[in-house]
């Protein structure tokens, strides 16, 4: 018998990267995509190389160094890393693999954690690479072994783009086999192939473009995509990835017959997108994020002179922004049928009209709910947005910063948890990994007159923060950057850095000290501070206020999440009741554990104090000392 | 009638009969709290006992930024092999993990639906720096109890009464217990192989506590 376990979409994604055979797993983290490099990297017995690259350019062409040596690789990020990494991406999917090679991105509808919505389909339709998109996270892990196989046989590297609800769904999952052997390392010079001189760009060009009419007919007999005509009706609908199973779940529940196309690998399967076609009056594309695969069933019905009625985002009937849902098909469903001309040309009679006064009732029924629901928030719920955590260094340093550069400043800041120091007043700019030095430096070079204090964590500075650092120092631009070393990447779950002297899988390698490297740069001031020294570190930034020039401040606290679980203890603090004066400087300072008793005009510290003293450094009335025990 | 036929009637009667017992243990279920309480870990008692009850089960998680603190929402289906996301209005019971938690959520859960939630507060940021009200314990419930079954009690205080107030979730875990289309030998098991060795105990009697305090609550 098989064996089933409960586990993580992603922790299924690695488990599926195993099973293909794969030998070198490079990546970036990222939400959704981070613990398939976790989980690979946590594994105590590894017959394959995994790393935690310093970004995802670099991380995609160590994959591609592996693929093009005969192996089978991977290589994981977020949607906007493609972007990071879309320069060997674009010209990688001329020069194509030898190895198996499989890119995996992972997309975040409704931006639970991201800076943007974008859609990587849209990257795969750019390159002329092929995609796979799960519907589930079984079939996340069932598709991986056949991408290597499918990146083999066609030489070209492949996108596997699940969603953050795949990535972060959980499910049961029954495990395959895993290969007992795998191929050995062996690079061909096959300089046609992997030098990309105009004459071989051209040739290969040509190749890849001749290529992909194989590749679509091979993708239109992959278990993947499926289409089922049902008789008796003629409506139609189009799923892809996680969408198809909401419409399914959608269909089910109302009893309403359809067509039904499951798309999960592009190019889509153009055959089966005519048949479906030619059997319906109407369809309805139900797809996360861009109308990709509407984009195309709406060429192929006008190749064909086809008169289908196409409904989806384009017009309208499903949103574009967001994430869906069973509930948004009901809300589509209930606008398809809604419209005056469609339920009489639709055939499928009674049944159809019934099960579309069905997705109605369901629809309107969702609607009037929060209607319903008003009643009760009429109790005013306070926002709980995420907050810094209690203790958290990056609090500390934005505080001081606060105090020295004051309101007449500007904060361009970057992507991790820091951001979330827009409650600070801290953080007045977030573009992309790395973009706080440099938007800066353009802010400063535009002729900006406030000074300028930008911010950035360990992990990002060693993304594409230190170019920035370079660029901004070579071109005299006169800036404050703050490198928020909280000795680790937060955010994403905590994964080690070129800072931090230990690998993925926990080896210990070469500690590289910011302070040196940003000397290195040349930067004319550079001063490494403890943030949870508040004297200490507003003298720091006095000081690099007063540079003129590009001025370092390092603020070197390690992460409270990271700290508790390598075992550093702190004794909490707590308010002297005899001395609190009610002025309420240290609730000012915005920390969780720190919350106000109106009632005797005190403050008073929770159980969730890790220890960090600040607020006690910035009591006036030395109200503040730690429990004795 | 050929035998054939009535051959395949019989099939179709156990299929419908299997279909119909599929139907019965189909349970969604929305674990909404605040991130930090330990409602992942909740969730994965459940989805692991799902799993060793050989039922097919579903969850959906909250991680990245939105988890630093931030109000939190986990779906747990049991008996789908579908999408992840309870439907609106498609929740049987929400557990809720902090009282203004259970309000938010309220959209996802059918009417009449049956709430667990814990009456101890965790009171936002934005409350403490007086930017927002926390409403009083007692409106929230007896505006949910205008409308769903509510079974309300102080889980904090039972997991301390355990040995643990970080048991809480443990707790409302065994509260829950008390619908679920799993055994509870199966969701025990569970507890004792997710939670760390050392606090076996002390989570055992949190379930057992939580469990017997809602069968209490009429």
């Amino acid at each position: 018998m098989k064996t089933r376990e409960y586990m993580l979409g992603n922790v299924a994604i690695a488990r599926g990267l195993l099973e293909g055979g794969v030998q070198v797993v490079s990546g970036y983290p990222g939400t959704p995509s981070s613990e398939i490099v976790d989980t690979l990297a946590a594994r105590k017995e590894r017959d394959y190389y995994v790393e935690w690259s310093v970004n995802e350019k670099v991380a995609m062409e160590v994959a591609v160094g592996a693929a093009w040596a005969g192996v089978r690789s991977a290589v994981t990020m977020k949607h906007v890393g493609l972007n990071v990494a879309a320069d060997p991406f674009m010209t990688l999917a001329y020069a194509g693999v030898k190895g198996g090679m499989i890119i995996i991105v992972a997309d975040d509808p409704s931006c639970h954690s991201s800076q943007n919505e974008q859609d990587s389909r849209r990257y795969a339709q750019f390159a002329l690479v092929p995609c796979f998109d799960p519907s589930t996270p079984q079939e996340a892990k069932d598709m991986l072994p056949y991408a290597f196989e499918f990146s083999e046989k066609f030489e070209t590297p492949v996108i596997f783009r699940p969603t953050t609800r795949i990535s972060h769904g959980k499910s049961d999952v029954e495990l395959g086999d895993l290969p007992l052997e795998k191929p050995c390392c062996n690079f061909e010079k096959l300089l046609d192939r992997w030098v990309m001189l105009p004459k071989n760009a051209r040739a290969r060009h040509t190749h890849i473009l001749s290529a992909q009419a194989g590749i679509e007919d091979a993708l239109a007999e992959a278990p993947w995509n499926s289409l089922e005509i049902k008789e008796g009706t003629n409506f139609g609908v189009i799923g892809s990835g996680i969408a198809s199973v909401y419409a399914k779940e959608a269909l089910e529940e109302l009893g309403l017959e359809a067509s039904f196309l499951k798309i999960g690998a592009y190019p889509i399967p153009k055959k089966l997108v005519r048949e479906l076609l030619e059997n319906v009056d109407a369809v309805l594309i139900f797809e996360e994020l861009e109308p990709v695969v509407e984009e195309q069933v709406k060429m192929i019905a006008q190749e064909r002179g086809l008169s289908v009625r196409i409904f989806g985002k384009m017009d309208g009937t499903v949103s574009r922004e967001g994430e869906l849902n069973v509930s948004s098909f009901l809300e589509a469903l209930g606008k398809v049928f809604d419209l005056p001309e469609v339920p009489e040309s639709l055939e499928g009679g009674a049944e159809a009209a019934e099960a579309a006064e069905g997705a109605n009732k369901v629809a309107k029924e969702a609607v009037e709910a929060e209607k319903a629901e008003e009643g009760i928030k009429q109790l005013e719920l306070a926002p709980r947005p995420p907050a810094l955590c209690a203790g958290c260094s990056h609090r500390a340093t934005f505080y001081s910063m606060k105090k020295v550069f004051g309101k007449d400043a500007v904060y361009p800041s970057d992507i991790g948890c820091y951001t979330l120091g827009i409650q600070n007043g801290t953080v007045e700019t977030t573009l992309c990994m790395g973009g706080s030095i440099s938007v800066a430096s353009g802010l400063y070079h535009a002729g900006e007159k406030r000074p300028i204090c930008c911010s950035i964590g360990d992990s990002t500075f060693f993304h594409t923060g230190m170019n920035s650092l370079l660029n901004a120092i070579y071109n005299k631009a006169n800036i404050t950057v703050t490198i928020l070393d909280n000795r680790i990447t937060g955010m994403t779950g905590h994964q080690p850095n070129p800072g931090m002297g230990r690998t993925a899988t926990g080896e210990p390698t070469v500690e590289v000290s910011l302070a040196e490297l940003c000397k290195a740069m040349g930067a004319g001031s550079v001063t490494v501070v403890d943030p949870y020294d508040p004297a200490e570190t507003q003298e720091a930034f006095r000081a690099a206020k007063d540079f003129d020039g590009v001025a370092v401040v390092i603020a070197k606290q390690p992460c409270v999440i990271s700290a508790k679980r390598a075992g550093i203890r702190r004794v909490p603090y707590m308010v002297d009741l005899d001395k609190c004066e009610g002025c309420k400087q240290c609730l000012k300072f915005g920390c969780p554990a720190i919350e106000f008793d109106g009632g005797n005009n005190v403050a008073q510290i929770t159980a969730l104090c890790s220890g960090c003293g600040v607020c006690a450094r910035i009591c006036k009335f030395d109200a503040i000392r730690e429990v004795k025990k | 009638m050929s035998e054939k036929m009535s051959e395949n009637m019989a099939e179709d009667a156990a299929g419908k009969q299997k279909q119909k017992q599929k139907q019965k243990q189909k349970f969604d279920l929305l674990i909404t709290g605040v991130g930090g309480q330990g409602a992942i870990l909740a969730s994965d008692i459940i989805g692991k006992a799902a799993v060793s009850a050989g039922l097919s089960i579903r969850a959906a998680e909250t991680h990245g930024m939105a988890q630093r603190g931030g109000s939190v929402e986990n779906h747990i289906r049991i008996g789908t092999d579908l999408g992840s996301m309870i439907p609106k209005k498609g929740a049987d019971l929400l557990l809720a993990l902090e009282p203004m938690e259970a309000v938010r959520y309220l959209n996802y859960l059918k009417d009449g639906g049956i709430i667990i939630v814990n009456t101890e507060t965790i009171v936002p940021v934005t409350v403490s720096s007086g930017m927002a009200k926390y409403p009083e314990v007692s409106k929230i419930l007896e505006a949910l109890e205008k409308k769903y079954e509510v079974k309300a009690f102080n889980a904090d205080e039972v997991a301390t009464e355990a040995g643990n107030r970080l048991a809480m979730n443990v707790v409302m875990v065994g509260a829950v217990s008390n619908y679920l289309p799993i055994p509870v030998e199966a969701l025990l098991e569970s507890v004792k192989g997710l939670v760390p060795p050392k606090t076996i105990g002390i989570n055992v009697k949190a379930f057992e506590l939580g469990r017997e305090k809602v069968k209490s609550i009429l």
